[in-house]
């Protein structure tokens, strides 16, 4: 069951075309990367998925209806660009905020009480927001943003302006929302930043989607059957099966990258190295999302 | 609607809750209290007492110089320099010598003083000889200041008004004044808080808050509930001025001894009339019969000003007044959010200023100009039906009495108006509150009228 299916997406402006024919489901209860460089097309996409603009062509649909303006309160967005009202105080904000997506006062103010104990803000509830440190402000926003408990979290560059303990209370947060059922998409430029987290992603580049699915699948299908060895010994491969990309020796101490050829599977190579050397570490170098991304974009260039 | 609701409510309490909120509602009342009050005061209390000494030779104004309660008269005997030496030993305003002159040709008249003369003194002086000549001149010719009294005319017009219900005694002044009053609040109230609206749009962009917003509730939602919470601010503190006023004179006029009058407009207009009625009776140099028809004259003048009150249509002034206050500000207000929502900061505002200020200006210049003087002129009538001018020109002319269809008229465009600039505006908004850095001109947000979002 997808809780979001984009069909199709067409997004033109005056003077250049945003998105381009984009297409994508979204599963439910994954956290979703929407990635790709800037200026790629993300934020008009979510721009769309909001309701702040309307698609030229296509269409989208939210657990299988076309979106429809009350399917809002059901959303929770938190743009790139952060932004609260500086002269008010943090309780009003947050409760304001609550509101406007459909909440009524008892159920918000007993949400933010939940909220501020968690992330440790409680002191701060009668402080203006322009008091507040930068973090502290991120904190806040990020509550606003879920207080009405979405069941679509939208977060655009989520954890730029956080410092890596906050970040990590952050992240933390996001993975018990998704436990609770909801799904997240994440937008951002910043591909090593999300990778771990994302159990599915879509790439845009240049208005274009560039590719989807399961992280998995789709490093599965772009790894190079590649593996790093690190060990003692003096290593010399000559099997033709087994091919060295890079290696190098330090005191003894060998680390090699080398790629399977003619079928050959890792525990050929494993069988192969144990008589010839010590092996400290085995491991399969997977491509990062990065390197998918840059490989598809010159590819897609190059045809 | 419940939505619209809550933006009105954080736009409403947010301002009314600021400091420059309640500083301004406490002090405005204040100051008008002051500046009602301050004229009559300054008057009863004016300046000090002033002493000339007169050393007169022609001796044409013994005893003539009539001693007032600030200005008094001490002769002197002996030759000038005798004068002189006697005045450098006391401290009195000044030394007027008078020459061996005849009244056919008062010249030579000096007056010494230890600093120079103020000019107030001087004409002071001026007058209360000139007086004297002109007596002695009358007498010369053999009329004299009574009989020439009696010639003098003093007109007065009452003018009534002939209208369907009867005839209405009614004073040009007081039905210039109620419109007038009523058109400059207006004028002000739509540049006040049309700013208002303005700078609050811009605040929400800089902050980048409107984003979070209007993933919330339509920016056409956004924009109304500005609007609409901003003017619930003004009206507040124009009720709170009203009533606050009332209360600041009242008590000021306690404090000082001056009688309250009833309300603060007929305090004024009173007070107003009572320093006209002064200033007369300090330049003329006249008997205390005179004086005493001043007053009577002035007490007429006073009941006239409350007559001619009681006989505006005070009802339907106060209609129009809300209506075209209301009208004006959300025809004007729309179009301020729409400059707002169109700029990145303040400091770009100006060239789109220009086309919301230059109507305002102008109906507010030609209410005093040219509709005060023929209020149902073709200026006046077109200005009054053109929505752009007619909150502030059309007030301006109701106290005169206009005809029910031009009323009508003016009121169903005013209505017609405010939706197209809303319309307008809208549209301008919900493109430009997303669009960052980008320096816009005219050509743009025409562009940005016809854009599908």
């Amino acid at each position: 069951m997808s809780i979001l299916k984009i069909d199709s997406v067409t997004k033109r402006y005056a003077s250049h075309t945003a998105l381009d024919n984009v297409s994508f489901t979204i599963p439910t209860g994954c956290i979703f990367g929407l990635l790709g460089p800037n200026g790629a097309g993300k934020t008009s996409l979510i721009r769309i998925i909001t309701q702040i603009t309307g698609a030229d062509e296509g269409e989208i649909y939210f657990r299988g209806e076309r979106l429809k303006p009350h399917h809002i309160k059901d959303m929770g967005y938190l743009p790139e660009e952060r932004g609260l009202y500086k002269k008010m105080k943090v309780g009003e904000q947050l409760l304001y905020l609550a509101q406007l997506k459909g909440l009524s006062k008892p159920d918000a103010t007993a949400r933010i009480k939940g909220w501020i104990d968690r992330l440790e803000i409680r002191d701060w509830l009668g402080k203006n927001i322009e008091d507040l440190s930068k973090g502290m402000q991120q904190k806040v926003q990020f509550i606003a943003t879920v207080l009405h408990e979405p069941s679509l979290i939208i977060l655009d560059e989520p954890f730029s302006g956080f410092d890596p303990i906050n970040a990590n209370l952050i992240k933390d947060e996001i993975l018990r929302l998704r436990d609770n059922g909801a799904t997240i998409i994440f937008s951002t430029h910043r591909m090593e930043s999300v990778e771990e987290l994302c159990d599915n992603i879509a790439l845009i580049n240049r208005s274009k989607k560039v590719l989807d699915g399961p992280v998995r699948e789709i490093r599965n299908a772009y790894k190079t059957d590649t593996y790093q060895v690190i060990g003692n010994g003096h290593l010399l491969i000559t099997s033709p099966d087994f091919e060295v990309l890079e290696q190098h020796e330090n005191h003894g101490v060998f680390r090699a990258n080398v790629k399977l050829l003619n079928g050959a599977t890792p525990n050929n190579l494993l069988r192969y190295l144990i008589e010839r050397v010590e092996v400290h570490s085995f491991v399969e170098l997977v491509p990062s999302i990065n390197d998918i991304f840059i490989r598809k974009v010159t590819e897609t260039h190059h045809a | 609607m419940h939505k619209i609701w809550l933006i009105i409510q954080r736009e409403y309490l947010t301002r009314v809750r600021k400091k420059s909120f309640i500083i301004m509602t406490l002090l405005t009342p204040l100051l008008l209290a002051t500046f009602m009050i301050l004229p009559g005061l300054l008057i009863t209390m004016s300046g000090d007492e002033e002493t000339i000494m007169v050393l007169d030779e022609s001796g044409l104004f013994a005893d003539k110089l009539e001693n007032k309660k600030d200005l008094k008269f001490v002769p002197l005997a002996g030759s000038l320099e005798q004068a002189k030496t006697v005045y450098q030993e006391t401290d009195n305003t000044a030394l007027l010598y008078i020459p061996k002159i005849s009244i056919d040709d008062p010249k030579g008249i000096t007056v010494y003083g230890k600093k120079n003369t103020s000019l107030q003194t001087q004409i002071r002086l001026e007058e209360a000889l000139e007086k004297e000549i002109e007596n002695q001149r009358f007498i010369a010719s053999g009329l004299d200041r009574a009989t020439l009294d009696k010639i003098e005319a003093n007109v007065k017009l009452n003018t009534i008004n002939l209208s369907e219900e009867g005839e209405k005694d009614n004073n040009a002044v007081i039905t210039s004044a109620a419109g007038v009053a009523a058109a400059v609040i207006i004028y002000f109230f739509i540049f006040l808080y049309g700013v208002q609206i303005m700078r609050g749009v811009i605040e929400e962009k800089t902050n980048r808050i409107v984003e979070v917003i209007i993933s919330s509730v339509k920016p056409f939602q956004l924009m109304m509930g500005k609007i609409i919470g901003i003017a619930a601010v003004g009206l507040t503190q124009f009720l709170l001025w009203i009533i606050l006023s009332f209360v600041a004179v009242t008590a000021v006029s306690a404090a000082f001894g001056i009688d309250a009058a009833p309300s603060p407009m007929e305090q004024y207009q009173a007070g107003k009339v009572a320093a006209e009625g002064e200033s007369i009776a300090s330049q003329d140099d006249e008997a205390p019969e005179q004086a005493a028809a001043n007053s009577d004259e002035f007490a007429n003048t006073i009941k006239d000003v409350k007559q001619s009150f009681a006989n505006l249509p005070l009802l339907l002034i106060f209609g129009c007044f809300l209506f075209y206050f209301l009208g004006g500000y959300l025809l004007y207000g729309s179009l301020f959010g729409a400059i707002g929502a169109a700029v990145d900061n303040e400091t770009d505002t100006q060239q789109f200023m220009m086309p919301i200020t230059i109507p305002l200006v102008i109906s507010f210049i030609m209410s005093y100009s040219v509709v005060l003087k023929n209020p149902d002129g073709a200026v006046a009538f077109w200005m009054s039906i053109i929505p752009f001018t007619s909150p502030i020109v059309m007030m301006v002319r109701v106290p005169f009495g206009v005809p029910a269809w031009e009323l009508l008229l003016s009121m169903g465009l005013l209505i017609l108006g405010f939706i197209f600039t809303t319309w307008i505006a809208a549209r301008i908004y919900r493109v430009g509150i997303l669009m960052y850095g980008k320096k816009i001109n005219y050509k743009e947000l025409s562009k940005w009228l016809f854009y599908r979002v």
